[in-house]
């Protein structure tokens, strides 16, 4: 079975909720990259997002953009990210989805993609400016070898809509918290637990995890009651950055991570 | 048809964009269409193109360039004698009428070389609409006339100091704004790139060219031209131009790109010449990228040229064979303007002097009486600070 739908079981079982950081893969070396996987396991991280970055990442704001300019200026390519992932598979098992934006898969060629990624070790894949209505192609072949495309929903999302990306989706849903790109907000949308439980309902058996302006241990707890799981990218990558020159970076962002998860 | 209804133009287009936009996509759609059948809709656009904008624009016959180049008879479609200078404004007051009909009141735009940031500020202000200028800090810095006639028109224009801080960043971050205020804001695309149904609407808004080009040059000449010639973008004066006459075989179609310093010093903005088939901003297109699938830094003296990608109709008509793409350099280009402010007292935009540029080297393949179209898609005011240390 697929990690990521083994921990959604598993999880569900146990009546627990999904703990999701994201890393942009390469920030700020590919190495500490590494390090912060296996240390985000061991603080209790369900599942890991690991960014591949993009030149142009429109669906995020100010602080994974920087992280993947970075990245990117270190030498970061989705090569060298399988490599990582596929050596980080001989010490955990821990379920990883790939974030990325399509022009990389395209640019890789979409098959070889799809086997390489699986390859190395990856459970699924989530693409921001892929929508269910492109590239049918891809996502019934990733299907069939087994790397989930996670689709997603926003608040703008109508239910007919729901409807239609709910029969498509696999792995789980990613819900947009709010109309935005990714980054830090102090409050979130008033309406999202209304609209979560509608995504969950549209939803039926397929777990709804929530992201976007996710940043503290209340809004993460205070989410997570509406859904099975809740992200958090740009205030983990914000605290990387400012950890940089911490006596120990990863023990700083672990402690991060687990406080955040409560 | 083209776009088929996913927008697609055979492989490219389609709508590459965050589910948070998706729905305001499929509205954008429905009204546009609508519009387009709407008597209502076409008579006020067609009152504002005439009244307010200056059209029908002329097809002028440029009798001293076409002996100094000694072969052909060239035709300049005068798109720079516009209200606002430049081709631009035949969308934007489309793409306005179709915000204020979806009751978006707050409008957000891209801008490289100013153009289109001008043109919408100003049909903002005719309609009062809220009007925000996304625009690179290294654009604003070298359009500093038209960031003030923004400015004047009552826009807000926002400097973009990601990335390379040009067009494609300020394209980012018009698209990240719309993403964040998709429910009172409207966001009006400058060029025939960016998700369905944009690619299509801009075409369709800027087809005026081409309709009027043909009519013209059917009186004037008693048959259709032979080539149509434009400058290379994002590519929407060239579509312009260039759709009316599609079924029309035997019209040939010449996109000029621009080849920067040089197409092999990889500081250039020529996509379709040198670009792979890539997605950015929303649709799949040519586009100029790295080996690992990064986009690339374009490059062009002339600042509407400069963008890695270019509209998915474009790439499709070079797949199969419908139009050809060619590109010329920074120095060309100036020749170009050069050529055209000497002998017919028309200082084009540094944009259209590079259809210009492509002009003299296409004459000795023309015949005598080859009926050759150019469309100077903008005036070149704009440029003269940047082009008074060069030439």
């Amino acid at each position: 079975m697929n990690r990521i739908d083994s921990k959604f079981k598993e999880l569900r079982a146990a009546g627990k909720k999904a703990f999701m950081p994201f890393l942009t893969a390469g920030y700020p070396s590919l190495p500490m990259t590494g390090k912060l996987i296996l240390e985000f396991e061991k603080r209790g991280a369900d599942v890991i997002e690991l960014g591949i970055p993009f030149s142009d990442p429109i669906a995020d704001g100010p602080v994974i953009q920087q992280s993947s300019y970075e990245a990117i200026k270190n030498g970061t390519t989705l090569k060298k990210v399988f490599g990582l992932v596929r050596r980080l598979r001989e010490e955990t098992q821990i379920p990883l989805a790939a974030m990325t934006y399509f022009n990389l898969i395209l640019n890789y060629g979409p098959t070889r993609f799809i086997k390489d990624a699986l390859a190395a070790g990856f459970d699924g894949v989530i693409i921001p400016d892929l929508p269910p209505e492109e590239e049918g192609e891809f996502s019934k072949e990733a299907r069939k070898k087994g790397l989930k495309v996670i689709l997603f929903m926003a608040p703008t999302t109508s239910r007919e809509r729901a409807g239609f990306i709910a029969r498509r989706a696999e792995g789980f849903i990613y819900f947009v918290s709010l109309t935005g790109v990714t980054g830090a907000r102090r409050e979130l949308p008033r309406e999202l637990g209304f609209q979560l439980r509608a995504a969950k309902k549209a939803a039926g058996d397929i777990a709804v995890c929530a992201g976007f302006g996710v940043s503290t241990p209340q809004q993460v707890k205070a989410i997570s009651a509406f859904c099975d799981g809740v992200i958090v990218g740009s205030a983990i990558v914000k605290k990387i950055s400012e950890s940089i020159d911490a006596s120990d970076p990863v023990k700083a962002v672990g402690d991060f991570m687990a406080r955040l998860k409560g | 048809m083209l776009p088929d209804k996913h927008g697609h133009f055979g492989i490219f287009g389609g709508k590459y964009m965050p589910e948070t936009l998706m729905g305001a996509l499929t509205e954008l759609e429905k009204v546009y269409r609508l519009a387009l059948r709407d008597k209502a809709f076409l008579k006020e656009l067609d009152h504002y193109l005439k009244n307010y904008a200056g059209r029908p624009t002329p097809l002028y016959f440029a009798d001293r360039l076409s002996r100094v180049l000694g072969r052909g008879r060239v035709y300049l479609k005068r798109e720079d004698l516009l209200h606002t200078g430049a081709h631009k404004i035949n969308n934007t007051l489309g793409q306005a009428l179709i915000a204020l009909r979806m009751n978006k009141k707050r409008i957000v735009a891209e801008t490289g070389a100013g153009q289109h940031g001008v043109a919408t500020a100003t049909v903002c202000a005719l309609l009062g609409l809220d009007c925000f200028v996304y625009m690179g800090s290294k654009d604003i810095e070298r359009q500093a006339l038209n960031v003030y006639r923004m400015k004047l028109l009552g826009a807000t224009v926002v400097p973009v100091t990601c990335g390379s801080q040009t067009l494609k960043d300020a394209m980012s971050e018009a698209i990240r704004d719309w993403v964040t205020n998709v429910k009172t804001t409207n966001y009006i695309l400058g060029s025939v790139g960016g998700p369905h149904p944009y690619p299509a609407m801009v075409r369709d808004f800027q087809s005026c060219i081409g309709k009027e080009a043909k009519r013209q040059a059917l009186s004037f000449e008693n048959k259709l031209p032979d080539y149509l010639m434009a400058c290379v973008g994002g590519g929407s004066n060239a579509i312009g131009l260039f759709y009316p006459f599609f079924a029309d075989k035997k019209v040939k179609f010449i996109g000029v790109e621009a080849a920067g310093e040089g197409l092999d010093t990889g500081h250039h903005s020529a996509t379709l010449v040198r670009g792979r088939t890539g997605v950015l901003h929303g649709s799949k297109s040519k586009l100029l990228q790295d080996e690992s699938g990064q986009v690339k830094i374009a490059h062009s003296i002339a600042p509407g040229l400069d963008y890695p990608g270019v509209g998915p109709e474009h790439a499709y008509y070079q797949a199969i064979g419908r139009a050809e793409y060619f590109a010329v350099s920074d120095k060309e280009a100036l020749d170009g303007f050069n050529l055209l402010s000497k002998v017919e007292g028309i200082i084009p935009a540094l944009e259209s002097a590079h259809a210009i540029a492509y002009l003299k080297k296409l004459a000795p393949r023309l015949k005598k009486n080859s009926v050759v179209i150019v469309c100077l898609s903008g005036r070149g005011d704009k440029d003269i600070n940047s082009v008074k240390d060069l030439l």
